[in-house]
């Protein structure tokens, strides 16, 4: 593990354009069956524009900004080997049909535990205005290469 | 507007998952970890079979919630620890229980404890909701 990772911030992902269909096929796939994730209506009654993502959608938006971590040569994570140990999610509001999200991504921690790492990284969502619209926190437990 | 107090149970549901339940939050999600779904690579890295992705389980348990709170977007927190793995069977899957019990309230926001248990042992430690009530 590089532990000069921590204190990295990675670059925004490009916009991440949120599909009706695809927050429906989510839906679907979590057993999310509240009307406001596949009914448009539904949705509107509730105030919003179109069908809102389940909550645990934001985890789409922030793989992508974890992908640039997992895939830097120079981060030393052996990925056959990583454990998802802990997720978290703080909304400002539900993502919704429509959005266009960014994600920045930062390292927050590297701790040694027993021949493996334990990452946490932060990634904060905002919409096409800047506004923020969901942070995401990852631990992620990795085996050394060799331990 | 629903009034929250502690120690109510205010959700509860069972999940059945299947080998193609994984496959579809695979596709869903994005998330194609072989582990997944395929049980010769499950094994070659330890595991006691083709396991449910976290983050299925995690968005099962809080999906349980919904109708109760009426609104998903009334929730500003929800934070899980992967404690112990889903095993899905290839032929008899694997059930799910989910049960949300109010665990706090003050002014502005109540905290729903989720518990997931799967063949009798809990699966996910520390997860909660934390809801706007207003």
């Amino acid at each position: 593990m590089n532990p000069e990772l921590v204190g990295r911030v990675f670059p925004p992902t490009p916009p991440y354009l949120v599909g009706r269909e695809k927050v429906r096929e989510f839906a679907r796939a979590v057993f999310a069956d509240a009307p406001q994730h596949t009914d448009a209506e539904a949705a509107r009654t509730l105030g919003y524009a179109d069908v809102v993502a389940p909550p645990t959608f934001a985890m789409v938006v922030q793989d992508l900004a974890l992908q640039q971590l997992l895939s830097d040569p120079g981060s030393g994570i052996e990925l056959s080997r990583l454990v998802h140990a802990e997720q978290r999610f703080r909304y400002t509001r539900p993502i919704v049909a429509g959005d266009e999200l960014v994600a920045t991504m930062s390292v927050t921690g590297i701790r040694s535990l027993g021949g493996n790492a334990m990452i946490t990284s932060e990634a904060e969502i905002v919409d096409a205005e800047g506004a923020h619209v969901v942070t995401t926190t990852s631990v992620l437990l990795a085996g050394e290469a060799g331990a | 507007m629903s009034a929250f107090t502690v120690g109510d149970v205010v959700a509860e549901r069972s999940v059945h998952l299947t080998r193609e339940s994984l496959v579809r939050y695979a596709g869903a999600s994005g998330d194609f970890n072989p582990i997944h779904y395929r049980d010769d690579i499950a094994a070659a890295v330890g595991l006691p079979g083709v396991l449910a992705h976290g983050m299925l389980t995690m968005g099962i348990a809080v999906g349980t919630l919904a109708e109760a709170l009426g609104d998903t977007g009334r929730i500003s927190e929800y934070g899980v620890r992967f404690t112990r793995p889903v095993v899905v069977d290839p032929e008899t899957g694997a059930d799910l229980h989910v049960s949300a019990k109010v665990g706090a309230v003050d002014d502005e926001t109540a905290r729903i404890d989720l518990t997931v248990t799967f063949a009798e042992t809990t699966v996910l430690g520390k997860a909660q909701v934390r809801v706007r009530l207003s």
